[in-house]
């Protein structure tokens, strides 16, 4: 397994803003800003060949290789970033950050407010996807990358995605979208705000004062995580993944015990997120994501691309992704279209609702390495010194992780 | 497989296939070079791909299967998933010198407002076409009773994709009525190209029309 992966790698960070401060949307500043970020793959000469991964809601910076060295710890895309795999790292110099407002490194609420000495807490402004977006844009200064090859990234990395292409179109030759919207959705945003709403009643949470106290808002946060798994599943994938299958029980037990296999992966999948997240982090990205509104501030979302009539489009979807439903990736690329961009698109056939971006595996290598291939050769992208192909094709066979382990990394 | 660096490591899918469909064929051989081009139903692309190697043309498709799409991508073409009525709404005017519907017009639910659009967004349509008028689909209907197969689309009335059929004749009505001009004629019988003289419904089993706004 560890063979096709890109090996052991280490988070690095990059500090900025520390004498100027680092202005938001929002009117408010920050100052410094931190961002953990990976790098896999090596850049070529002519700097041509960097891919920015950006992450979604809960991801990290790490999103492939053995973190540390560690070989149990995976990056969140493993299947997708490697050598021979669809981002080619012999090939390519991918670049992966962990999103402001987060809690994987870079500057958030659970960071120190130099003001004071203590966390942020709820004294962190309030981040949008174009302020992570423009913090990444300082780290790709910092790697002296005028341009990107592609910027690539599914849901709220999707988000990043359209961000970059709208407003910072001279920075990269393609977008990949996937599974995403270019504007949040009233739906969207009611199950952001019932998780918003289980870390609020919790009394742990302490209007976001808890970091230095024994009990965090783990009940709060588990149940938040817990809507949001629900929301990444279809109706058919729980069918085929749980039915109504008894977890630890012959039969009905006529009591409040977790009895089906559907409650068990929730609570199991609600309380493992709480030893890997920060109940601020949450609310601080789910509220990010809420404000993303592409058809500002003219109405018209064709407008938003004007100015990217450059960039080439690989817009993906899923069928059975009923969070971000594919009419909103079809409205994406009518607007791309009227603009004059160059936009490939699929709505790919699947059951596994919006986890699919991370397990329709092959579908997706398919798409990702022949349209990857196609720009390589349009954009006349040189190899990086000491490249030679790989004889055979990686298998890419989704047995290489269990499903369950990339599901739960999800977003 | 190629071994050159900065070359793919994917297998290639066959870029050097010259076995293009007839009608194919005959509608590159209508296209002028580094035309911007719009194929609409590309299927998997071969048309497209064959026109971008040999002609440099701007090609663009629309397709609506998933295997379809997937080929075409494989092909390193730009395509979109999509059904061909609603698909050409989104473009600009004029934003193409060649709109090509090859063998989808027995297909189409609404062909005046296809042929419109096609002539919205592109200067010149290309169409081909199976013809039922053909005298062996006549034969066919008059000794058997069946309702014939067109010999360049063997496809019964009860297999999907529903198609409805009609002749070249059929198609020269339908045009006048709604103001298109048909501008060349090719016509092929089982894949060559032949001399109709005035029998061009009677001896050709397929047609290939340019079309433009009269």
């Amino acid at each position: 397994m560890t063979a096709h992966s890109v090996g052991p790698v280490y988070t690095q960070f990059f500090t900025f803003a520390e004498d100027e401060p680092f202005g938001l949307e929002s009117g408010e500043s920050l100052q410094p800003v931190t961002l953990a970020y990976e790098t896999y793959g090596v850049l070529n000469a002519d700097r041509s060949n960097a891919i920015l991964i950006c992450h979604a809601l809960s991801g990290s910076a790490h999103a492939a290789g053995e973190l540390d060295g560690d070989p149990t710890r995976l990056g969140w895309w493993e299947e997708t970033i490697g050598p021979g795999k669809a981002f080619d790292t012999d090939r390519f110099f991918v670049i992966c950050s962990n999103v402001i407002g987060s809690c994987y490194g870079s500057t958030g609420p659970a960071s120190i407010d130099p003001a004071t000495g203590k966390p942020y807490g709820l004294n962190f402004p309030v981040v949008t996807i174009g302020d992570m977006v423009r913090a990444q844009v300082k780290l790709i200064d910092h790697l002296g990358i005028d341009r990107l090859l592609c910027v690539a990234g599914g849901s709220m990395g999707g988000m990043q995605v359209l961000e970059w292409a709208a407003h910072h179109p001279q920075r990269l030759r393609a977008a990949i979208p996937i599974a995403t919207t270019a504007h949040h959705s009233p739906m969207l945003i009611a199950f952001s705000e019932v998780g918003r709403q289980a870390i609020y009643a919790d009394p742990a949470w302490n209007h976001g004062a808890y970091y230095d106290k024994a009990q965090k808002p783990d009940a709060g946060l588990a149940v938040a995580r817990m809507v949001g798994h629900i929301t990444y599943l279809s109706e058919e994938s729980m069918h085929l993944k749980f039915g109504r299958r008894l977890q630890g029980h012959e039969k009905y037990g006529y009591e409040f015990e977790t009895e089906f296999e559907v409650e068990s992966y929730l609570k199991y999948n609600g309380h493992k997120f709480t030893q890997r997240f920060d109940a601020n982090s949450y609310l601080y990205v789910t509220k990010a994501m809420d404000y993303f509104d592409l058809t500002q501030p003219t109405g018209s979302l064709a407008a938003a691309f004007a100015a990217s009539t450059h960039v080439k489009f690989l817009v993906i979807s899923f069928t059975s992704d009923w969070l971000y439903p594919s009419y909103h990736s079809k409205q994406l690329v009518s607007a791309l279209t009227a603009a004059g961009v160059d936009v490939t698109y699929l709505d790919v056939k699947s059951s596994w609702g919006h986890d699919a971006f991370l397990l329709e595996v092959e579908t997706m290598t398919n798409l990702l390495s022949s349209f990857l291939e196609r720009l390589v050769r349009e954009e006349r992208v040189a190899a990086p010194s000491g490249y030679t192909p790989r004889p055979h094709p990686i298998s890419r066979s989704n047995d290489l992780l269990p499903r369950t382990r990339l599901a739960d990394n999800l977003a | 497989m190629s071994t050159q660096p900065g070359m793919s490591t994917q297998p290639a899918v066959s870029t050097q296939s010259p076995q293009l469909r007839a009608d194919l064929l005959a509608i590159a051989d209508l296209i002028e070079p580094g035309a911007r081009v719009l194929d609409i139903g590309c299927g998997d692309g071969a048309l497209l791909e064959y026109l971008r190697d040999r002609k440099q043309v701007k090609g663009r498709g629309i397709e609506l299967t998933e295997a379809g799409v997937l080929a075409c991508v494989r092909r390193g073409l730009s395509v979109r998933q999509g059904n061909v009525q609603e698909g050409l709404a989104d473009y600009p005017d004029q934003s193409f010198d060649i709109v090509i519907l090859s063998q989808t017009l027995p297909f189409l639910d609404d062909p005046a407002m296809v042929l419109s659009e096609m002539l919205r967004v592109g200067r010149t349509a290309i169409v081909s076409f199976s013809n039922w008028g053909h005298w062996r689909c006549r034969l066919e209907l008059l000794f058997t009773g069946c309702i014939p197969v067109a010999t360049d689309l063997p496809q019964q009335w009860y297999e999907s994709p529903r198609r409805q059929p009609f002749s070249v004749t059929d198609f020269a009505h339908f045009c006048q009525k709604i103001g298109i001009k048909i501008d060349r004629q090719i016509y092929m019988n089982r894949g060559l190209r032949v001399r109709t003289g005035r029998f061009k419904n009677l001896l050709s089993t397929t047609a290939v029309f340019t079309l433009q706004r009269a």
